[in-house]
């Protein structure tokens, strides 16, 4: 346990010290304030634009933190040999794994949580001074704390494509892993479709193979809860939990797969 | 030792203003020399909104907001482009709304915008004002912008803002004050709906079509929106109706004028000079009426141009 805690920290520290990594952070805080300008030409949706564009700014630099750090992190190590001598300490190859899996989620919760703070601030400048007549055309509050619900679950679909990235980085090159973990987020938000796919089908196999890869790839649909948020729709907290509870449950299981790959993995 | 490469930083640094500045103006220069041409075609390469949908991924609402200012932009683009043409004499609105193309993109871009996001009230809202203006303000185009308002109201029927909106679709453009009533009934039966509705429904079914009565309307919504961008087109409207009313008084005036003088009045001169006017009488945003072959109305330059056609009126019977 002491073990992983630690291999955790050490990626988190060096995901800090990438250029790259903070490179991803400024565009997305340089994004969302440039949003404030964007919403000078919008008819009064200033603040639904600003909500929008924070929001999916946040969503694609994360993923683009989730992929491009989450497929070197077991590839970079094979390939600058430094694993030989991570392996030699007393350390299960599992408890590489898992460590370096929670250092990259500890790097996008902060990374996260500081888009959200920037979000907010830009939101508090733009609601400043509004009188409460003009705010009342708004569906949701400027400075609606439902914002982080959508932050929490945007999280939650973040781990999912972490484990898959780290998953695809214990067997497959980097450029590999990356196309084949895009390529898995944009089915991920399909499967709903996959699963109508089922009823146009004539052929029972067919249908039914579509039906089993409905279930079966990560349902990453269910955790954009973006448009809900910014027009006041709530988002239930049991409706939340079972998504996080799912999240939960396909990063265990993805994670058992790559322990399971990276451990029978011979690196002669 | 140490200032030669902070010299050297400093060198490029100050060479690359400069060719910066000069690639600025060698642009500026060949824009001079030789004009580029205005972007007359706009295009929209994709107008099924399923299809955008499962384009964008995860990023729907994102590119609603982009098609929402494209759509803006084309309007205004669109209004202010027939604006420097108004030097000609444009035909009737309805004839012009029919063979224009001026804005044959606005309504799939509006759709496009709300099939992206079926919750953006404004979108939905300003949409039908944007469709319903008539030519050459809008495509005039009221049935679109009921469309519009119905492709809301179908996701949100509860919203009885469309539904006072359909009403007004049909109040101020369609001139069908059965139809606006019956809608304003809808919207006052929905919950949280004003209680001005239902008087506005039974005022629309016994008087629609009266100034009075439209002035009655424009008052209530510019007391009543709290959309800057509304309450000014309602500001301009109540204009609108005053310009009438003035317009009435000085046709009298013209008119009186031609039976004494055994013809129309060509221009103001005459009348100026015989009623000792300090100039030709103004419209209120202050430009100067126009008189042509006898008859007083605003200019094209005017703001308030073109007026509302005045509407006839609306049958007391209660729908059936």
């Amino acid at each position: 346990m002491k073990a992983t805690a630690w291999i955790a920290i050490n990626v988190f520290r060096e995901s800090v010290r990438d250029k790259v990594l903070y490179n991803l952070v400024f565009f997305a805080i340089l994004l969302i304030a440039a949003s404030y300008l964007i919403g000078q030409l919008t008819a009064g949706q200033d603040v639904k634009i600003i909500k929008d564009l924070g929001l999916a700014a946040t969503s694609i630099f994360g993923l683009f933190i989730a992929v491009f750090i989450g497929i070197g992190l077991v590839s970079k190590e094979v390939e600058r040999r430094s694993v030989y001598s991570l392996l030699a300490k007393p350390i299960h190859r599992y408890q590489l794994l898992i460590g370096k899996y929670c250092g990259l989620v500890l790097t996008l919760v902060v990374n996260i949580s500081i888009m959200a703070a920037a979000l907010y601030v830009v939101l508090a400048y733009m609601s400043w001074g509004v009188s409460p007549a003009a705010a009342r055309i708004w569906d949701a509050p400027a400075l609606d704390p439902a914002l982080l619900k959508a932050a929490s679950l945007l999280l939650a679909e973040l781990s999912i494509v972490t484990a898959i990235a780290l998953f695809f980085s214990t067997f497959s090159t980097p450029m590999l892993s990356a196309a084949m973990t895009f390529g898995l987020y944009i089915v991920g938000h399909f499967t709903n479709d996959l699963r109508n796919f089922a009823d146009l089908v004539d052929s029972p196999a067919a249908a039914r193979l579509a039906r089993g890869l409905s279930w079966a790839l990560p349902n990453l649909a269910q955790f954009d809860v973006r448009a809900d948020v910014v027009h006041g729709v709530p988002v239930a907290f049991g409706y939340m939990g079972l998504a996080c509870l799912y999240a939960a449950v396909y990063v265990a299981m993805l994670l058992a797969i790559s322990v399971l790959v990276f451990s029978r993995r011979d690196f002669k | 030792m140490r200032d030669r490469p902070l010299n050297a930083i400093v060198a490029v640094v100050v060479f690359a203003a400069m060719m910066v500045g000069a690639s600025i103006e060698l642009q500026a220069m060949r824009d001079r020399m030789y004009p580029p041409r205005p972007l007359d075609e706009d295009s929209l390469y994709i107008q099924s909104g399923p299809m955008l949908r499962r384009l964008t991924v995860a990023y729907n609402a994102l590119a609603a907001d982009l098609y929402w200012i494209r759509a803006i932009q084309y309007y205004g683009d669109g209004k202010r482009r027939l604006a420097s043409h108004a030097r000609v004499p444009d035909p009737p609105p309805m004839i012009a709304a029919a063979t224009s193309d001026a804005y044959s993109l606005l309504y799939p871009l509006l759709d496009l915008t709300t099939s992206l996001d079926p919750r953006f009230n404004i979108a939905y809202r300003f949409g039908a004002v944007f469709l319903a203006e008539a030519y050459p303000s809008g495509p005039g185009r009221p049935d679109l912008a009921v469309k519009l308002l119905e492709k809301g109201l179908a996701e949100r029927p509860d919203k009885w803002e469309y539904m006072e909106d359909i009403g007004f679709v049909h109040y101020w453009y369609d001139h069908d004050y059965r139809a606006a009533a019956e809608w304003f009934r809808k919207a006052s039966l929905a919950p949280g709906a004003p209680w001005w509705l239902q008087s506005l429904a039974a005022t629309t079914l016994a008087q629609g079509g009266d100034r009075q009565s439209s002035r009655v309307m424009w008052e209530a919504i510019l007391q009543s929106s709290e959309v800057g961008w509304q309450r000014q087109d309602a500001e301009r409207r109540l204009l609108q109706l005053r310009a009438l009313d003035q317009i009435d008084d000085y046709q009298k005036i013209v008119d009186d004028y031609a039976s004494r003088a055994g013809a129309p009045a060509t221009d103001w001169a005459p009348i100026i000079r015989a009623r000792s006017w300090p100039g030709t009488p103004a419209d209120p945003s202050l430009t100067p009426y126009v008189l042509t072959g006898g008859r007083v109305t605003v200019a094209q330059s005017s703001p308030l141009w073109p007026l509302p056609d005045e509407p006839q009126r609306a049958d007391s019977r209660p729908p059936s």
